[in-house]
């Protein structure tokens, strides 16, 4: 399954998810960012980073490029789209998730590792997790506080994919921090998957987010 | 100006007349202490710098030592002590950019960051200004550019509170075959100039690095510091990779103190050659800008590769690809000058040598003398001691200082911040561990002993890992080395630490010098900066945290009767006074010997935790060794090897060449007996207490609370 690692100016875990994406029997395809049709992909992951600096605010540059265009063609064929931590910003900034990543409640960069709930199963990435299932990922973020007006219809649409378990480091509403469209096709995580895919960085739990995908 | 009138002679003598006032300036950075170590380079010439796996020693941007029959490392230290105590955010992450480029001219990618950093106590306001800002301006240049901090330290001390000291030290990996040099080799190469515009900033940076620190020094210097842009770093760092990877460039330097002078005339002088640059084809940030703002600005970002003229048009794509300006501003010439023109106009010819070598200065030395008298102080209780230095600014948990670095990316890091070293991996077995550590009060105190062991501590932490160590970089950040007693402070330092480095096998193979760490008559205890890196085995790695109750505790290495210039009296007696721990270099190998022997045999897997003793004595260590892992212990140190000390000693002594080792109990008798150093069971790891026998009785919460939340009481 190929599957496309979005580059943007600023991305900085673009090697680190081709890497995940390998391990979990995937072809990953770096995709720059001045491109605007790859639907030849199967997939793709918007990786982390600090895109165009995370000038202006997280995502909102990455947000009006050509790869945002063929990420829509994507979506309308259907196809599985992750975004982690600053891609999930630009998946909100976009409007392609719901609600919105900002400033964490203490506003400093913060780096640690965390336990987290896995609130629905029904996404590609999520789907060999049994509902509630804690598993452990680290976030690394400044601007990772979600924050959505309607968390009744969320709630009610199965969209939240990961909640916090026990510490909520950023302040999210209702410790959410992973979230995806009504399809559960396009989905924006802050924790990074990539980061917990091999045990001897702390967890393999992340690497289902990949194999999840791949074999969707 | 800094040039002294017998330099100015010299000056005027090698070049048969008297300088124009772009030449002047050009001398000048180049002639700072900051460029030419004209002070420290004959001291510096006692470090060993070359061994078995040493490819490259000091003298190119970064050293290069090999970790893997195909991979190498390339590391380097350096010092932004000036401009962070003016500008803290600005300097602190130009201080990390600067490191970056030095390491990405040998042709490798970053993979690590660590900081050791100094400030005055919290409680001091501007302290707390300095720390936060600091702390800040690294963390958001290196996570932006996407390498992880994964390791450090930090002191707090009033003599840091007008003078703080920022070191930051990078590891880097590059294939052996892809390494690449600071060089211009060949005549008619082109030097092609990329990354940032050059502006008006950072001009005399060096030179102000070069002089004490006032109380003006804020608004005055403001210009000399530079300003930093970590996103166009991050193309500058990808783009660079990229050119290196397509193309086999002839070198490639990167500009930092000094600037295009600095970055140009050293190319060219490293291999004879002479260098001719043309002003109105470098890419400028503003209008207006005089040859003499040109040629001397440090703007941050910026590269310069030596290329043949037919490899102009690929790399130029490359840069546009990320869209960086870059342009072709001069060429490689055979005539061992180096030539400025403005249009057809030369207005700066000045021999290369005569700008890349300046002459080095005999600096007079004087011994300090020792106050020997002995202060007579009334013990506390030992659990009220334990308490105060583990919850002292110094030893407290650095939480928060390294949660806003991102250790993570890059997904090497096996061992995170918070253990001995970091710990990352290079290749499927092969991961290599890194430590940072300096004691500027044993330096003080004596800075032969202070040095080593300041060398002895990073070695320690490294081989804690289960790390061979296999090479050293230093940073020594002193005060005005025309004081005799600073400059006999800093010779006694480099010979302490070059010899524990020859008794190692570890090379020096980087460094950096800071003098001038003075403010308004303050100087800086001396600091001298010491690097480690060691190379580990995937599954010869080790950590503090206790594993197993039941498992035994075992102290390896002699204590000694040195409390002096220990935590113990700096926090609860604030005293700095007599004598530092003494370096032992037979036993410190030793001990360490014996714990990679252990490491490498058929007792491997009975090893099951490693600390070292260091800052605060074996009390802090096995507080350590318990609240990182949640498990107690009860141990006896009336059975520590020692030499002539009472318990109280044993439990906060700083004496070196010390380690804590936990083993499983069934193998206890062979594990002793494979040991070559003093080493005994003292007791095992057991409950939910610290408990040492005559001396204290902690609960572990206690000891947490001690521990934890001490920075974040004044830092939000």
């Amino acid at each position: 399954m190929k599957v496309g690692v979005i580059r943007f100016p600023g991305s900085n875990c673009d090697r680190d998810v081709y890497h995940a994406l390998e391990l979990a029997g995937g072809e990953p395809e770096y995709v720059w960012w001045k491109e605007n049709d790859f639907l030849h992909m199967d997939a793709v992951v918007i990786p982390g980073g600090f895109s165009y600096g995370d000038y202006l605010r997280a995502g909102a540059i990455a947000a009006i490029t050509p790869a945002i265009e063929g990420i829509k063609k994507l979506v309308a064929e259907e196809k599985p789209v992750l975004g982690i931590c600053n891609g999930a910003q630009i998946l909100s900034e976009v409007g392609l998730v719901p609600g919105v990543f900002t400033v964490n409640e203490n506003p400093k960069f913060n780096c640690q590792w965390t336990q987290l709930k896995v609130k629905t199963n029904r996404t590609p990435f999520t789907r060999s997790f049994e509902k509630d299932q804690l598993i452990k990922m680290p976030v690394a973020h400044a601007e990772g506080r979600y924050y959505n007006p309607d968390l009744d219809l969320l709630q009610d649409q199965d969209q939240i994919v990961l909640k916090f378990h026990g510490e909520n480091p950023n302040g999210s509403l209702e410790g959410i921090t992973g979230v995806c469209d009504e399809s559960g096709l396009v989905c924006a995580v802050m924790p990074h998957p990539e980061r917990a895919s091999e045990s001897i960085l702390g967890s393999s739990d992340g690497l289902n987010f990949f194999k999840g995908m791949i074999n969707y | 100006m800094v040039l002294t009138e017998s330099e100015e002679k010299y000056i005027k003598k090698e070049l048969g007349r008297e300088p124009n006032s772009l030449e002047y300036g050009m001398l000048d950075i180049m002639f700072s202490e900051h460029c030419s170590y004209k002070s420290s380079r004959p001291v510096l010439g006692l470090f060993p710098t070359e061994g078995e796996k040493i490819i490259l020693g000091p003298g190119d941007d970064a050293g290069l030592v090999e970790i893997t029959d195909e991979l190498a490392l390339a590391v380097g230290i350096e010092s932004h002590n000036h401009p962070s105590a003016i500008e803290p955010y600005g300097g602190a992450g130009t201080g990390i950019g600067g490191i970056l480029r030095d390491i990405i001219s040998m042709g490798a990618m970053p993979i690590a960051l660590l900081d050791s950093l100094r400030f005055g106590y919290l409680e001091d306001q501007k302290s707390r200004y300095l720390f936060e800002h600091v702390v800040k301006g690294i963390s958001d240049y290196g996570n932006r550019v996407g390498i992880p901090t994964v390791g450090g330290e930090v002191e707090f001390d009033d003599n840091f509170q007008l003078n703080p000291l920022v070191n930051v030290m990078c590891a880097g990996l590059v294939a052996k075959k892809d390494i690449v040099r600071g060089i211009a080799p060949d005549v008619g190469d082109l030097f092609l100039l990329m990354g940032g515009r050059t502006g008006r900033d950072g001009i005399h940076g060096v030179t102000f690095a070069s002089e004490e620190l006032t109380t003006s020094s804020e608004i005055e210097d403001r210009p000399a510091v530079q300003i930093g842009d970590p996103f166009t770093k991050k193309m500058v760092l990808e783009a660079s990779l990229e050119i290196m990877e397509q193309i086999p460039v002839s070198g490639v330097k990167d500009l930092g103190g000094g600037g295009l002078t600095c970055c140009i005339s050293e190319l060219a002088a490293k291999c004879d050659n002479g260098a001719q640059v043309d002003l109105g084809a470098i890419p400028l940030r503003e209008e207006g800008m005089t040859p003499y703002e040109i040629m001397l600005s440090e703007s941050q970002e910026r590269m310069v590769f030596v290329i043949k003229p037919a490899q102009v048009e690929a790399v130029m794509e490359i840069c546009d690809k990320y869209e960086l300006p870059a342009a072709v501003i001069g060429e490689v010439t055979a005539s061992g000058r180096m030539i400025v023109k403005d249009a057809e106009e030369i207005i700066a010819d000045l021999p290369a040598h005569l700008l890349a070598d300046p002459p080095v200065v005999e600096r007079e030395s004087r011994e300090i003398e020792k106050n020997h008298g002995k202060i007579e102080v009334e013990h506390p209780p030992a659990e009220e001691a334990l308490l105060k230095i583990l919850s002292s600014q110094n030893i407290a948990s650095k939480r928060w200082v390294y949660r806003q670095y991102d250790h993570e990316v890059q997904i090497r890091t096996i061992v995170k911040p918070g253990d001995d070293a970091a710990v990352l991996r290079v290749d499927e077995e092969t991961a290599v561990a890194l430590s940072v550590d300096c004691n500027s009060i044993h330096t003080k105190l004596d800075p032969y002993h202070g040095g080593a062991g300041s060398l002895a501590e990073a070695l320690r932490n490294v081989v804690s890992m289960g790390a061979t160590p296999i090479c050293v970089v230093d940073c020594l950040n002193f005060g005005n080395p025309e004081k005799p007693e600073v400059f006999w402070q800093f010779s006694q330092c480099v010979q302490g630490m070059a010899d524990l480095a020859r008794k190692f096998n570890t090379p020096v193979i980087s460094g950096n010098v800071s003098f001038y760490n003075e403010t308004e008559g303050v100087t800086v205890n001396p600091s001298p900066v010491v690097g480690v890196v060691g190379v580990v085995e995937i599954p010869h790695i080790r950590t503090m945290e206790f594993k197993n109750e039941g498992d035994k505790i075992i102290v390896l290495g002699n204590t000694y009767p040195e409390l002096d210039g220990s935590e113990y009296y700096r926090e609860v007696h604030q005293l700095v006074h007599g004598d530092a721990p003494r370096i032992r270099m037979d036993e410190e190998l030793k001990s360490a010997e014996s714990i990679l022997e252990l490491l490498n045999s058929n007792l491997a897997s009975a090893i099951t935790a490693i600390h070292d003793s260091s800052a605060g004595g074996i009390g802090i260590a096995l507080s350590e060794m318990a609240l990182k892992s949640g498990i107690g212990a009860e141990v006896d140190l009336n059975k520590a090897p020692g030499t002539n000390t009472n318990e109280f000693e044993t439990l906060l002594a700083e004496s070196h060449g010390r380690y804590i080792i936990t083993v499983t109990p069934d193998k206890v008798e062979e594990v002793l007996d494979k040991i070559k150093a003093p080493a005994s069971v003292v007791g095992e790891v057991k409950g939910d207490k610290l408990v040492i026998k005559n001396l204290l009785d902690l609960d572990l919460d206690k000891l947490q609370r001690a521990y934890h939340g001490v920075i974040e009481e004044f830092m939000a």
